[in-house]
């Protein structure tokens, strides 16, 4: 019985270990830089908003030429 | 606008992953850092390019067994917007790289896989270039563009495994073990995918549909002949 408790112990304490290790590596990872300024003053939303820009512009044009190649069809 | 229900679910796809890919949480990795994002963009053009090229290839296959202009017309844009999005997932990837594996050129096997394959589709349109008569031109060139996605294959799937690469997936690196298990880069990763298919086929429809208003204006003599056949 005895044995057993220790046994239990260690594999407690083993445990324990393990998610403090897992905890550190977590911390160690938030450490990698990322875009944390753009994102608090807000700034990363212009790059969303120029990309969108973009976006709009060809999905434009290939409505405009869609509809285009449309009517030259029916002219047909 | 033909068939509009397809084309709305490509903008809206396609919308979300820029919206999304640039403003939903990616893991923190080291080197990679925000750079994560790109995979968004730079893969799925190889996922549209192949899509595009096994359209070619399945059009090529047809043309030979029925000898219809048409069907040539049909791969040959398969294969113009696919060579385009090729150079768009060749020029990011070369971005990429720049910023994380420190040059925009590291003869990594997955590089130079692509980039022999994209010669060999250069080379389907210089030799479509070279040849005038507008059968032989069909037929050789099919012939071309079946060999040419039976080299894709080994160049871009089976090589670049075999040996030691830079790309994830390759040479015993993990694929997308280590951020497609997130769950927020598969939300934005899966409907990219599909969104950048549905916008590289957008394109190829319209190439294809003047191709063959120029076809059929050229020829007219045939499409009467063809409409007299199927009334009859």
């Amino acid at each position: 019985m005895k044995k057993n408790q220790i046994m239990r112990k260690v594999s407690i304490i083993t445990l324990i270990l393990v998610l403090l290790n897992t905890l550190a590596v977590q911390a160690q990872s938030t450490d990698t830089e990322m875009a944390d300024v753009m994102r608090s003053n807000g700034k990363i939303y212009v790059v969303v908003l120029v990309l969108a820009t973009i976006f709009a512009g060809i999905i434009l044009y290939l409505v405009r030429l869609d509809r285009k190649i449309s009517k030259l069809e029916k002219n047909n | 606008m033909r068939y509009a229900w397809w084309k709305v679910i490509c903008v809206l796809l396609v919308g979300f992953t820029v919206v999304g890919g640039l403003l939903l949480p990616v893991p923190r990795l080291d080197i990679l850092n925000e750079t994560i994002r790109n995979l968004y963009f730079h893969v799925p053009m190889w996922f549209t390019m192949i899509l595009l090229f096994a359209g070619a290839f399945w059009y090529s296959i047809k043309y030979l067994r029925t000898n219809k202009l048409q069907d040539d017309i049909y791969a040959v844009q398969l294969t113009n917007t696919g060579i385009a999005f090729s150079i768009f997932g060749m020029l990011t990837g070369m971005e990429w790289a720049k910023f994380t594996w420190g040059s925009a050129w590291s003869n990594d096997p997955k590089e130079l896989g692509t980039a022999l394959s994209m010669l060999i589709y250069f080379a389907y349109i210089i030799l479509r270039g070279g040849l005038k008569d507008e059968e032989k031109r069909a037929k050789i060139s099919a012939v071309y563009n079946v060999f040419a996605f039976a080299m894709m294959i080994p160049l871009i799937f089976i090589i670049p495994r075999m040996v030691d690469s830079l790309h994830p997936g390759n040479g015993g690196n993990p694929a997308f073990k280590q951020y497609d298990l997130d769950k927020y880069m598969r939300m934005v990763f899966y409907p990219a995918v599909a969104g950048w298919f549905l916008l590289g086929l957008w394109i190829a429809t319209l190439k294809i549909r003047l191709g063959l208003l120029n076809y059929k204006r050229e020829n007219p003599f045939q499409f009467d002949f063809e409409k007299k056949s199927d009334n009859a």
